[in-house]
């Protein structure tokens, strides 16, 4: 039986069928290629065993595993409220994002719901996590296509927002702060007024960034057609988040979920790009940046007043119970499926990570490339380590 | 979202997944051995084993093309506990009575799966009860082609075969890993030889009578 990509496969090699017939005629040798899991172009550990033909990829293996920390067998052993500290570490980048989901399966076992300002702040939150997260990714995208200025603006206004973070958490990475039934605490003094000041910062980041790299020529010549991932092939390996908006389908688990989060009172645009290759993928993150941003501004503007945190018990014990619950974070589609027996912990959690269904399709997605194309693809696809190995 | 606050004594009701479980049911004919609908939230299926592949490529062409995660689950209560136990104590005796989750199952291992129909974004789990003796079900990857990576996890974190993978290698632990480390009979080493000190957190507070808990330490 074959795969539904195999066509679209056949059709990527095809296109580069006249490079390998030059590789035939000059007799290229073949090598097997390391690459990690300590090299600087490549975010964490994550290392890929290519076996090239002269400049070409005949087939490559990513290896997982080095930082695999076992979060679904720690978190068997720990009360709900202790898991959030663990999840935390699962995407480090945006941190936040990775306490909803969890937070919101419980409640839903529960049968609890935070009050209307908590879920309005746990979003404004949510999109300060994923502003923070996708900024270093602009400016590391530079850095491993060779451009090193970018990163320097991104680790500068990236500051800003984990000040925000700082502010209102206590932490400045981890911030621990969602708790079932509301949040820890509620915002401090002049947050407001500094998330302006500093939202509108960050669309002065974007606009740079959109100048400097986006509109560079050689950025442009390195990812345009670069690592073309097709609408189907996408959706079979469940690709999730900017990647699979990138390739032209139009769905956004934050416009087309319901859950108790605010985002069905803000206005926002899901953007896509119908060419599926390494530059619209980071043009969607950059473009969701700016979203985030208008999304943060509107929902300043209509925090409702009342308690942070509904009423649960001192001890939380969740019922029995079976519950799947994701949310659009910073890298992809991210899930809990929380299995309850009615104990103060939970009986299993299923971690359904964004990076680590998108990084599944580098095997076919990196066939029949150019080594320099390999990292262009690898820094386009984004992944967190810990987001891929958890 | 419905509030609970309106009319409590009516059972909520969802016409979509209703319809959509029965038109499910109806494609996949006597493969479904139980379903659940819990309204407003998911769709639970429970089909054979034989009927495992099949149930696969039949969601796919009723517009579940989204592939969301195959995992397992290990119904067997952990003969651990919490892993708090004092290691200086003699052991504790703990039942090993099975209590089976949604849409019900007979066996200790039951692998799970989610689709979802993009645009509609509507999902189903599907379960399917693995053999105790077999411990092996078919393969996905040929169906999903992201199941493969998720495959290769399950077997080298519950033992669970996948007939028809490619390639069944290990994905996290090194190859002379030995032992499953989900499967709840595997002891987690680190709670084994110290006290968890992350017990105070739950202990009530002093003063506190609303929930007192004699199984809090």
């Amino acid at each position: 039986m074959s795969l539904l990509g195999d066509r679209q496969q056949l059709a990527y090699i095809a296109a580069q069928a006249a490079d390998a017939r030059v590789n035939v005629e000059l007799e290229t040798e073949g090598m097997t290629l390391n690459i990690g899991p300590q090299h600087p172009a490549t975010h964490g550990t994550l290392r890929i065993i290519a076996r090239l033909d002269g400049e070409q990829v005949l087939w490559a293996d990513p290896s997982c595993g080095y930082m695999h920390r076992g979060y679904e067998k720690l978190t068997e052993v720990r009360s709900y409220p202790q898991v959030t500290a663990l999840v935390n570490r699962i995407d480090w980048l945006g941190s936040f994002a990775n306490e909803v989901p969890f937070i919101l399966a419980a409640e839903k076992l529960m049968g609890v719901e935070a009050p209307s300002r908590a879920q309005h702040i746990r979003t404004i939150l949510f999109e300060l996590s994923r502003i923070a997260n996708v900024t270093l990714f602009l400016g590391d995208l530079g850095v491993q296509l060779g451009a090193v200025t970018p990163v320097f603006f991104a680790f500068r206004d990236r500051e800003y927002v984990l000040n925000l973070i700082e502010g209102a958490t206590g932490g400045r990475f981890h911030p621990n702060f969602d708790r079932i039934g509301g949040l820890k605490d509620d915002l401090p003094a002049g947050f407001i007024d500094e998330t302006r000041i500093v939202m509108k910062k960050l669309r002065g980041f974007c606009d740079q960034i959109e100048d400097l790299l986006f509109g560079n020529e050689i950025f442009q010549s390195r990812t345009r057609g670069i690592g073309v991932i097709p609408k189907d092939v996408a959706l079979q390996y469940g690709m999730s988040g900017a990647n699979l908006r990138a390739s032209g389908v139009d769905w956004d688990l934050r416009r087309d979920q319901k859950l108790p989060l605010a985002y069905d009172k803000v206005d926002f645009k899901v953007i896509t790009h119908p060419d599926g290759d390494s530059f619209a993928r980071c043009w969607v993150r950059l473009q969701e940046v700016r979203e985030s941003t208008r999304i943060v501004d509107q929902l300043l503007d209509t925090i409702p007043t009342g308690p942070i945190m509904a009423k649960v018990p001192k001890i939380i014990k969740v019922p029995e119970g079976e519950a799947w619950v994701s949310t659009e974070n910073p890298l992809g589609e991210m899930g809990y499926y929380v299995v309850s027996q009615g104990d103060m912990g939970p009986f299993r959690v299923k971690i359904r990570s964004a990076s680590f269904n998108n990084i599944s399709i580098t095997p076919w997605l990196l066939k029949g490339v150019y080594v320099p194309d390999i990292i262009t693809i690898l820094a386009s696809l984004y992944f967190i380590l810990g987001d891929i190995d958890r | 979202m419905s509030s609970t606050t309106d009319t409590p004594t009516e059972t909520p009701r969802d016409d979509v997944r209703d319809a959509e479980i029965a038109r499910v049911c109806a494609a996949l004919g006597s493969a479904v051995v139980d379903s659940l609908v819990k309204p407003n939230d998911d769709m639970w299926i429970r089909v054979t084993a034989d009927a495992w592949r099949s149930t696969g490529e039949t969601l796919k062409s009723l517009g579940y093309t989204y592939f969301g995660f195959i995992s397992a689950i290990d119904w067997l209560p952990s003969p651990y506990g919490r892993g708090e136990d004092d290691p200086t104590a003699p052991p504790v005796e703990r039942s090993t009575v099975i209590k089976q989750g949604y849409a019900g199952g007979d066996t200790r291992f039951q692998v799970i799966a989610r689709l979802v129909q993009p645009f509609t974004t509507l999902g189903i789990n599907i379960k399917v009860d693995v053999d105790d003796s077999l411990m092996a079900i078919d393969s996905w990857s040929q169906v999903f082609a992201g199941a493969n990576w998720h495959e290769r996890e399950t077997h080298e974190m519950f033992g669970i075969g996948f007939n028809g993978h490619p390639d069944l290698r290990n994905m996290y632990l090194p190859t002379d890993f030995e032992g499953h480390p989900l499967r709840k009979d595997f002891p987690l080493l680190a709670r084994m030889v110290k006290p968890w000190p992350g017990i105070v957190d739950v202990e009530p507070l002093p003063g506190d009578d609303s929930e007192e808990e004699g199984d809090a330490s």
